[in-house]
């Protein structure tokens, strides 16, 4: 780039015998931000440009929008698919926050046992990927011990999600419970509180407080976790929003069910981590 | 319990954090209705003692009795020595998740087994008494500091408590909101409540301590009604101590 200082006259000669060095040519701060500014513009244009040339948008179109498939998907994707993703979620969002809670209360126990059972537990399902617990609970149990989840499908899934999702939450509500000031503690068990009394009283539901917005992101980490449940095999009417679409794609060969599902799931995700951001606003201006 | 048998008596009391030994053998007592301000330096064990007494820290050896009752016997009830003892801390330590009256009636309730409206009227006449009837639905963060420890006296107060333990009451406050909590810390020395104060409020304890006891360095270095204490200081320590906080 050749921007050039105003003491400079453009033509001059820098490198006559006998002249002084050249004058580094030096931008002042705000050419330099005007100039990376522009670049990023010209780098934008230039990328949409190229997409709007090189793209196929009768294919894309046809594959994607295909409006007739997405009108047959109505309202099986909300009666079947976005239904069973919400119920998955909140039967192992339950079961997770139960188990998770108890692993909590045991990685703070004083008995070293405990914490060590909590601390395996937690190191292993925080491990594994989720495919592999849910995989192992569908399928590893039952060959296994030769018993089946009860519960069906649903208990599969609410186990194989819950056993993973109880591993992160034992480590939120852990913390939740530690950032929870000792002297609320100190001050119940001053009154004349059991331990426990004051834990469940005093300390619990000032650190399920704290902890509401990572948990509600960790209730969305769920959502997306059931997209796995397919590996359990689907029954009629226990299909997930991710196996509905799956399986709407290969019998249309069509790309829309793809899209639908995409725009269902923003749905559910989108309010809830913009309940997040707004609880974490409220809980920086309580501070 | 024996009329001449004190509210609180210390015996050769230690406590080690670690390698660090805080209380180097602390032997001393409040006798009934007797009010007794702790000073001393920081770091002087002051605040260790006083937790000490209602073991929220556990004496490494020592004994302490409380009514005559030895409370660093294993088998003490612990639960029922606190719900004997008000305590009144630094930092207020009120529920900030429960409103004002929650506060004062969840342990009164759990512990007491007093029934609602029971454990509301003694709350309500201990709110009086600090003169916060008003601020009864309040929640914590809603109030000054100052109000916020005179509902945490008030709190302790709705135990019953044959006594009452101060950890620096005032030292998180404002200056203009020390003096609130200080007349409510008044009238109930007035009143004949037993009371163990540390503080750093020496106006206070030359007023309304019956004695003062000078901490230094995990010792009691000397005690003293406050007349003789602030104006005959015996050791070089409160001395020098004295001339530095006056």
């Amino acid at each position: 780039m050749t921007h050039v200082e105003p003491s400079q006259r453009p033509g001059e000669s820098t490198d006559s015998p006998g002249a002084p060095p050249p004058p580094k040519r030096r931008l002042t701060p705000r050419q330099r931000a005007r100039l990376f500014r522009g670049t990023l513009y010209a780098v934008l244009i230039l990328f949409v440009v190229a997409a709007a040339v090189v793209a196929d948008f009768a294919t894309i179109q046809r594959a994607f929008f295909n409006p007739d498939i997405a009108a047959r998907m109505w309202p099986a994707v909300l009666t079947e698919g976005a239904r069973n993703t919400v119920v998955y979620t909140a039967t192992s969002f339950a079961f997770g926050l139960t188990l998770g809670l108890v692993l909590a209360l045991m990685k703070l126990s004083s008995v070293a046992p405990y914490r060590w059972i909590a601390t395996g537990y937690i190191e292993l399902f925080r491990g594994l990927p989720a495919l592999v617990t849910i995989i192992f609970v569908g399928f590893g149990i039952p060959i296994a011990f030769g018993v089946n989840i009860p519960g069906g499908f649903l208990g599969k899934a609410t186990l194989g999600l819950g056993l993973v999702a109880a591993a992160y939450m034992a480590e939120t509500i852990r913390a939740g419970i530690q950032a929870v000031p000792k002297g609320q503690m100190e001050a119940a068990r001053s009154l004349g509180m059991t331990r426990s009394w004051a834990m469940v009283s005093i300390v619990i539901p000032q650190a399920f407080r704290i902890i509401i917005p990572p948990l509600t992101n960790e209730l969305v980490l769920l959502i997306k976790d059931t997209s796995l449940l397919f590996v359990l095999g689907t029954t009629v009417g226990s299909k997930e929003l991710t196996k509905f679409g799956r399986d709407l794609m290969s019998s249309t060969f069509n790309g829309t069910p793809l899209l639908v599902i995409a725009l269902a799931y923003l749905a559910i995700t989108l309010p809830l981590t913009q309940l997040v951001a707004a609880l974490e606003r409220r809980q920086a201006r309580a501070r | 319990m024996n009329p001449g048998t004190p509210a609180i008596k210390v015996e050769d009391l230690h406590k080690s954090f670690d390698q660090l030994e805080v209380l180097k053998g602390i032997d001393f007592e409040v006798g009934l209705g007797e009010v007794v301000c702790v000073v001393g330096p920081s770091g002087s064990g002051k605040s260790t003692l006083l937790r000490c007494i209602n073991r929220l820290e556990e004496p490494t050896a020592g004994h302490i009795f409380i009514e005559g009752e030895d409370i660093t016997d294993p088998d003490a009830d612990v639960d029922m020595l606190r719900s004997k003892i008000g305590m009144v801390f630094q930092s207020f330590n009120l529920f900030p998740h429960l409103s004002v009256l929650r506060n004062l009636t969840i342990a009164q309730r759990r512990v007491r087994k007093r029934s609602t409206a029971e454990a509301k009227d003694v709350a309500s006449r201990n709110l009086e008494r600090v003169g916060l009837i008003e601020k009864i639905d309040a929640y914590p963060a809603h109030l000054s500091g100052g109000q916020q420890q005179r509902v945490a006296i008030a709190r302790a107060l709705s135990m019953e408590p044959d006594m009452m333990l101060f950890d620096e009451p005032t030292s998180a406050l404002d200056p203009e909101l020390v003096g609130e909590v200080l007349a409510v810390m008044r009238s109930l020395a007035n009143e004949g409540m037993t009371m163990m104060v540390v503080t750093h409020e020496m106006g206070f304890a030359r007023e309304v301590a019956n004695r003062v006891v000078f901490m230094d360095d995990g010792v009691i270095v000397e005690e003293a009604a406050p007349k003789e204490f602030f104006g005959n200081p015996r050791s070089e320590r409160l001395k020098t101590f004295l001339s530095q906080v006056l």
